[in-house]
């Protein structure tokens, strides 16, 4: 491969393979990963749900069932695309586009390894913005537009309920989580996400166990906020399906509705990757500074792999957490959901910042 | 069909002129059991009205029973409220015995017993597993299934059907029990507490659940004896009422066993009777077996029942869901002149609009899930 690749470069010159050749390749790679990554979180969603309810899940296609998702995708492709008569049609065209774009363009700041320098070999992510964490909330911002748009233009009322109960929801879920992640960033002093990896490696811990009880206090309060913003049980409220039918996508079908659920796995996926940057040590293994652990570093992986392995089982535990979750918890209420976010987790999230801000104060 | 409006509150003066909303809930929609359809006026997520509008599964059962003889009529009971098909046939065969005069033998009685609280049981891990799934819980309702299925097995090897059971006869009990069935129901009974201590595990102490219903769906005694509630949704009012102690039929007067009273009137009280009387039936059945008699399980009957002319008889039994009665005149042929069906959930759906007003669409889900309705028992 490397081969292959240092002949591209010399035939096509420098400049095309660093600023055209090697993104877009990268790029490629990446949304492949993270739409195989994504069909088999629903793979896995239904056979660990088949766990936890005494039931086996799907079987049925491939060896135990390994083939279901490939079949998933093939209905979902050739089914009928309805759009209702009486819907604003460009904007109910438009709207599953904004919920699974921006979610995967956050993909493109996540550090999934080391840079170049460290692993020898080549950035295992696409770019390394310095403002990252602000890219990323910016981007999970945008999400929510494609919820609300989408409910309302169905010309449903259902849709629409379930629409302005995410954007309620929403609104209310980011400012904790904004608080949150303010954390990390006031223990590591720097915006860039492989910059806090990189200091959660230096102060030699990760940031979830910082500033005890703060980092943990944060931690707790960005991922229940991301739970809250990928609509998943116990916050499913926009698409509670016994109140709403299906909430902001009842009227979509086919493609339309296979991109809503895209989105809602990738948000899951982009949720868990923060989570594991910014409190998790991001593709650290445990402990990486102490070095009687060493065989942790999975040595015999050739360049950086490890990093890569440890990063996808931290997101996969993550991932493991929220299908969990959907085993286990019954849905709040609207009102209880907004009560939890303004009067628990805003209150509690500006603890952590200002117990943190506090403690950096004192030992400076 | 003529639609009726709803009462309309005055709208109260707002800056913007906030409009209510009128929402279409139903007949087809994931929550409401079936086809029952919901008139709601809405404003925001608040419920300021809410008009039930059946009949959607209305197959005339009345009318049919007048055309067919008595012991023809059994299989009609089954298909009113499905999920509960031997108390209904229980509630039917004893009118008829009743207006026949006719006396059940001692096994047979015991037989009925042990069907109908299988029956109360099964009956209720449904409404159980429904209510938990509405709200969000989606757990609780394949571990419920899971017990459900060894019922419905249970009643197959009786009878031969899951759901339709057509298992009961004017004057006795169509078969015998199979070989090993009484220690197949024993050995089911004995494991079930657990079971139930399970589901109650994932619910009764569940932060969300209790916040979910605890308070929701009041419904004061009063209003529930205004309307006519009866069953568990009478008792989670605090309100003792039991046709199996107030007027007991078949065995129910030679077994022990409490009836759970709740008196907080919400949702979660509800839910907690309908649990300790899951429990109650396991106690009941326990005993049924102990005490099952040997003896005839079909009482010497005329070849074509004939109703006495200018007869009528009202016989109810308790139901999994409340009081389930039959009014039957007889006319002097094998065809009763009129049967009049006394459903409990038709009754305790009336009373629906008076627990969700004021609301949210949430909590009407939780309300719909309690009251334990099934639409072929309220339309027949």
């Amino acid at each position: 491969m490397p081969g292959v690749l240092t002949a591209l470069h010399d035939s096509l010159g420098a400049t095309i393979f660093y600023f055209v050749l090697s993104p877009a390749l990268k790029i490629a790679i990446l949304l492949i990963l993270v739409l195989t990554l994504i069909a088999y979180t629903t793979f896995a969603e239904r056979k660990i749900l088949g766990f936890l309810q005494v039931r086996t899940g799907p079987n049925r296609v491939g060896p135990w069932g390994v083939l279901q998702p490939l079949a998933d995708v093939a209905k979902l492709l050739v089914k009928q695309d309805i759009i209702p008569d009486r819907a604003v049609r460009w904007v109910f065209v438009i709207a599953p586009c904004l919920v699974v774009g921006p979610a995967l363009v956050i993909f493109s700041v996540i550090p999934f390894g080391p840079s170049a320098e460290l692993s020898g070999a080549f950035n295992w992510f696409i770019t390394d913005v310095n403002v990252g964490l602000l890219f990323v909330v910016a981007m999970a911002t945008v999400g929510v537009y494609g919820i609300i748009l989408g409910g309302w233009a169905s010309n449903n009322k259902f849709s629409l309920l379930g629409g302005l109960r995410s954007a309620a929801q929403m609104i209310s879920y980011e400012v904790p989580q904004g608080f949150a992640l303010v954390v990390p960033l006031l223990m590591a002093g720097t915006l860039s996400l492989t910059g806090i990896v990189d200091a959660q490696f230096d102060q030699g811990r990760w940031f979830v166990f910082g500033f005890f009880p703060f980092g943990l206090l944060a931690f707790f309060i960005y991922f229940v906020a991301g739970v809250a913003e990928s609509n998943r049980n116990p916050f499913d409220l926009p698409e509670a399906e016994s109140e709403l039918v299906a909430g902001f996508h009842t009227e979509y079908s086919g493609m339309r509705f296979a991109l809503f659920f895209l989105g809602e796995y990738a948000n899951m996926i982009v949720i868990s990757a923060v989570a594991v940057t910014l409190f998790l040590g991001g593709w650290h293994r445990p402990f990486a500074n102490v070095e009687a652990l060493s065989f942790l570093d999975l040595g015999f992986l050739p360049g950086g792999m490890s990093s890569f392995v440890w990063f996808t089982l931290k997101l996969l535990c993550f991932l493991f957490v929220y299908i969990w979750f959907r085993g286990t918890f019954p849905r709040y209420r609207f009102d209880q959901l907004m009560d939890l976010g303004w009067k628990w987790m805003i209150p509690a999230s500006l603890i952590a910042v200002s117990g943190t801000a506090l403690v950096k104060i004192l030992l400076a | 069909m003529t639609d009726h409006e709803p009462d309309s509150n005055p709208q109260p003066e707002t800056l913007f002129g906030v409009e209510e909303m009128e929402l279409n809930f139903g007949p087809q929609h994931p929550a409401t059991h079936g086809v029952l359809r919901l008139k709601l006026t809405i404003d925001g997520e608040r419920i300021n009205d809410c008009y039930p509008i059946i009949g959607y599964l209305h197959r005339g059962t009345e009318k049919l029973f007048e055309l067919h003889p008595f012991f023809q009529n059994v299989p009609h009971t089954d298909r009113m409220d499905y999920v509960a098909a031997a108390t209904n046939n229980l509630a039917y065969v004893g009118a008829v015995e009743k207006l026949l005069g006719m006396t059940v033998p001692p096994r047979a009685r015991y037989i009925r017993t042990l069907l109908s609280e299988l029956q109360r049981i099964s009956s209720h891990l449904l409404w159980l597993a429904t209510h938990a799934i509405d709200i969000g819980a989606m757990t609780p309702f394949f571990y419920t299934f899971r017990e459900r299925e060894q019922i419905l097995d249970m009643f197959e090897e009786y009878c031969g059907a899951r759901l339709t059971l057509n298992c009961m006869r004017p004057g006795g009990q169509p078969f015998d029990l199979p070989v090993g069935w009484v220690e197949k129901v024993g050995a089911f009974n004995e494991a079930f507490p657990e079971k139930v201590d399970e589901y109650e595990g994932l619910l009764t102490e569940n932060r969300i659940w209790k916040k979910r219903t605890v308070g929701i769906g009041i419904l004061p005694p009063e209003v529930a004896l205004d309307y006519g509630v009866t069953g568990p949704m009478l008792r989670g009012s605090g309100i003792q009422w039991d046709i199996r102690k107030a007027m007991p039929y078949e065995a129910y007067d030679e077994v022990d066993f409490d009836v759970p009273v709740s008196y907080n009137c919400d949702t979660y009280d509800r839910y907690l009777v309908r649990m300790e009387e899951m429990r109650q039936s396991v106690r009941i059945i326990r005993q049924c077996l102990e005490k099952l008699p040997d003896g005839p399980i079909m009482a010497k009957r005329p070849r074509v029942l004939k109703g006495p002319k200018d007869s009528d008889v009202y016989h109810s039994v308790e139901g999994p869901k409340g009081e389930i009665g039959f009014y039957i005149v007889g006319d002097g042929t094998p065809n009763p002149y009129r049967c009049r069906v006394r459903p409990p959930s038709f009754y305790n759906i009336e009373v629906l609009p008076e627990m969700v007003r004021g609301g949210l669409i949430a909590d009407l889900i939780a309300v719909i899930g309690t009251t334990d309705i099934v639409l072929g028992e309220v339309d027949r």
